[in-house]
């Protein structure tokens, strides 16, 4: 049965992320002048669902976090506290605890064990420090094992005017639960009774192997959602009744001298026993647990709780409904799919092939086929790809944390405006581009956006802006980075690239010299700050980018701002290609790496110690890599000026690749060699032409790098 | 059933051995091999192959099967047997052999030929081109003589270069 609780970690710790980063959105859209109590409800429910995950996997230090941030937003969501920013920011900072916790059992690292430490006392000193000064304290936070404090609070509370008193939370409820014991293994009752017993003291009534029915009596200060949600994973909700019964504090009798005044102050809580809703029938199936605690505790108001568990019905029959409507699927699956409808796209086009030569009077049936069938496979492809997008929301929702915490820290204003999140791509992209993005937003943060003093001494508004957008363009998505900051300034950097010695040329456009940038370590900061400034990164940005198929671009004016565009393939399964043929071989260069192709003339090339070739391309002597002699090929030409040079430029080297023709730009889809070969040296994949014959698709970094060793020995 | 298992004397029923004992025959030169039955997924003709660069001269390159790239062995250039010679005849088995697919040219395929363990003979000790190590033993059916060659371990071995080898 043990593993039958550990097969649904995975589920645990995916809601627990999707609830982590909805607490987030929500403290970061939370506006501290005028809390949402719906904002402050939906933090509550994430941090409590999270606590009753983590209560019934037996995750005891997430249940201890969530347990004191529930604690302070129940009593911000009850009006007795005034949310403050600091309060947000212990927020934020718990939710990365959880975040940590949650990866260490995940068993990818650990939670920083002081920083959980010092979340722990932020929250409990806020916690604390409005209870000292406020006189309408909530009780819940007093350890009920004093009781002389206990006294002196109920007292107070008491002292209070009876409106205050009515938000007070009952310190103690007595809830008798019974469940049916069907299908819960002995483990995970051990793990529940735990799990009960840390919430307050528990007295098992009947809690036996054999008897198909457990009756429970929980003395505790949690609420009976609490109850509730930790019970819920073990036992089957239809077999389960919880009946409450409140009590001011262990003992009402001592603590509360006259029990008039407490009805006055608080009649909610301790009216007369059974006269305050003198009709009120007990449901005929809870009949034995009023009888069970009524008979536990001689006084207290009864209260059964048919009304919370038809609600509680009621969330459940929704999120099914929610559920649903979206299933969780491997990607494998998808990506088997995708596979087989590119096949059957291959097969339409041979079939369509081999139909266009008969005669079209005659066929014409079979012909109108298919077309219909060209037309049906092209939308089935359509909407299987379609499966792998995602929304890039799923990526700009982190931003937002991101610069807040940021712009606090470089003491700027900052504001952060997204455009298109709509815009889908592949699930793979989307993993891939939320680092790259993310220095680059911290970047634009810290260089562009300048402080507020000089953005007034500007001319502009003393917060700036950065913004986000993501679109289509042509076959490809575009993000880009804006921001109204300072700008690139084209004397600083061209003066620190001659100081680290990298060749210029005069006369370089802007362009240009903003593509230094991403030069390794490459840092024009005069400051380095745990926020930028050692140089790394922005070459590790482009590299990601390069790899992923995509290209970047800076445009940026001094003073006025820069804007970082991004241009990524649609998914990952497909690169933009030139078709290049040697011999009768037919190789794809990606795109990306190309920067033109030209005919050289024969005057152009020069011979390096006899062996090695050169080209002259505009004043540079770039190595020649002739693709036949790499592998082994019979060209149709040796001679380079009879065929068709492409520079390429791969990490900073350029290099041109002799080739017999260009044949034309593709989408190709990649295919590995390696499932079912090994590496090949120069190659980084393969793909399937339109013919169906197989191209290799050149390793365009590992042939440049392999031209520049050669050319150096 | 493995190779290893088919090839040990005594077989645990004669039945089940039957049943797994399948060969699919197949002609290199003027000799005659067999290959269990089960590694094969299909065969088919010999056509579109692209070259693989810097690969040894047995393997031919890759085609595509389906969606899927699947390498091309010669055997005959492998073995040294027979000429290596490409028309509408050429046969290639695709073969399935630990998770990977592969295919192989041969100079023509026979038939399939069940042997019990009777018509089974353990391999005498002699040089041959291929490492006795691959071969599981003869088959004789009437007069003639099969080479029951392991396809498995010899498609996994190094010295066919087609998986790569973790670096010690």
């Amino acid at each position: 049965m043990s593993t039958d609780l550990e097969q649904f970690y995975e589920i645990f710790f995916e809601e627990s992320s999707e609830l982590l980063a909805e607490m987030e959105a929500c403290l970061l859209g939370l506006d501290v002048s005028s809390p949402d109590l719906e904002d402050l409800n939906a933090i509550f429910r994430a941090a409590h669902s999270i606590k009753g995950g983590a209560g019934t996997f037996g995750f005891t230090d997430m249940t201890e976090m969530t347990h004191m941030l529930e604690t302070l937003l129940d009593r911000l969501r009850k009006g007795e506290l005034e949310v403050r920013s600091e309060m947000v920011d212990a927020f934020l900072r718990a939710g990365d605890v959880i975040k940590g916790q949650l990866a260490g059992h995940r068993g990818d690292g650990a939670a920083d064990p002081v920083a959980t430490a010092a979340v722990c006392e932020e929250l409990r000193k806020f916690s604390e420090a409005i209870y000292a000064s406020n006189e309408t304290a909530d009780i819940t936070t007093v350890k009920i094992t004093d009781s002389a404090e206990v006294k002196s609070i109920t007292s107070e509370v008491n002292d209070a005017t009876g409106a205050a008193a009515l938000n007070v939370n009952p310190a103690l409820t007595v809830f008798s639960i019974a469940f049916s014991n069907e299908g819960v293994s002995p483990r995970a009752m051990d793990n529940l009774l735990s799990n009960l017993g840390g919430m307050g003291s528990l007295e098992k009534l009947i809690l036996s192997g054999d008897e198909q029915r457990s009756k429970l009596l929980l003395k505790t200060n949690s609420s009976e959602e609490d109850i509730w949600e930790a019970l819920a994973f073990v036992v089957d909700p239809a077999n389960l009744k919880i009946a409450a019964e409140i009590l001011m504090s262990t003992d009402a009798d001592t603590l509360t001298p006259d029990p008039t005044d407490e009805f006055e102050a608080v009649p909610s809580l301790s009216g007369p026993p059974y006269g305050f809703f003198p009709g009120a029938p007990a449901a005929p199936n809870d009949i034995e647990n009023i009888e069970n605690s009524a008979a536990t505790t001689g006084s207290g108001r009864q209260v059964t709780s048919s009304h919370p568990v038809a609600q509680q019905k009621d969330d459940k029959a929704a999120a099914t409904a929610a559920e649903t409507s979206s299933i969780r699927v491997s990607i494998d699956k998808v990506d088997q799919m995708i596979n087989l409808v590119g096949e059957l796209v291959i097969t339409q086009a041979m079939l369509a092939q081999t139909a266009s030569q008969v005669d079209p009077v005659i066929y014409e049936r079979l012909l109108s086929g298919m077309n219909q069938l060209e037309r049906n496979t092209r939308d089935l492809q359509e909407s299987v790809m379609s499966i792998r997008m995602m929304p890039i929301s799923f990526v700009f929702s982190r931003y937002p944390r991101v610069v807040r915490d940021l712009a606090a820290k470089l003491n700027k204003q900052v504001e952060l405006k997204t455009v298109g999140e709509n815009t889908e791509l592949d699930k793979g992209l989307i993993e891939k581009i939320a680092d790259p993005l993310t220095h680059l937003v911290r970047n634009s943060l810290d260089h562009g956006i300048e402080i507020p003093e000089k953005r007034i001494v500007a001319g502009k508004s003393a917060k700036g802006t950065i913004t986000l957008r993501a679109f289509h363009q042509g076959g490809s998505i575009v993000i880009e980075v804006c921001d109204d900051g300072a700008g690139l300034n084209r004397e600083k950097i061209l003066a620190k690239a001659k100081e680290r010695g990298i060749s210029l040329l005069d006369g370089m456009s802007d362009q240009e010299v903003w593509m230094l940038i991403f030069e390794a370590g490459f840092s024009t900061a005069e400051v380095i700050t745990d926020v930028s400034g050692r140089g790394v990164g922005m070459d590790v940005v482009k590299r990601n980018i390069q790899s992923m198929g995509g290209r970047i671009e800076i445009d940026s004016a001094f003073g006025v701002g820069t804007r970082i565009s991004i241009r990524l393939p649609l998914t990952l399964a497909i690169l933009d290609g030139l078709s290049v043929a040697v011999g009768d071989q037919m190789f794809i260069v990606p795109l990306t790496y190309i920067i033109e192709s030209l005919q050289p003339t024969a005057s152009d090339i020069k011979t390096v110690s006899g062996h090695g070739c050169v080209v002259q391309v505009r004043g540079e002597y770039l190595p020649v890599i002739a693709l036949h002699e790499i592998f082994n090929l019979r060209p149709h030409s040796t001679e380079i000026h009879n065929g068709i040079l492409v520079i390429l430029e791969a990490e900073g080297h350029k290099a041109a690749m002799f080739v017999d023709a260009l044949i034309g730009q593709h989408q190709v889809v990649i295919k590995s060699l390696e499932s079912n070969y090994r590496r090949v040296q120069g190659v980084s994949g393969a793909t399937i032409m339109g013919d169906g014959k197989v191209a290799l698709i050149l390793d365009t970094a590992a042939l440049v790098m392999a031209s520049q060793k050669e050319s150096v020995k | 059933m493995t190779q290893q298992q088919a090839a040990t004397t005594e077989p645990v029923n004669n039945y089940a051995s039957n049943m797994s004992n399948e060969f699919l025959t197949f002609r290199l030169g003027k000799e005659e091999y067999g290959m269990d039955i089960l590694k094969v997924q299909e065969i088919r003709g010999y056509d579109a192959i692209t070259q693989i660069a810097n690969a040894p001269e047995f393997i031919k390159g890759v085609v595509n099967l389906r969606g899927i790239i699947v390498p091309i062995i010669d055997m005959r250039i492998k073995f040294m047997l027979g000429n290596a010679e490409y028309d509408q005849f050429t046969v290639v088995i695709i073969l399935n052999v630990s998770g990977r697919v592969m295919g192989i040219v041969v100079d023509g395929v026979s038939d399939v030929i069940s042997l019990g363990m009777d018509q089974m003979r353990p391999t005498p000790e002699f040089g041959s081109v291929i490492d006795t190590e691959y071969i599981m033993g003869l088959g004789t059916v009437e007069d003639r003589m099969l080479i029951l060659i392991d396809i498995e371990k010899l498609m996994s071995s190094t010295d066919m270069g087609l998986i790569d080898q973790v670096i010690n």
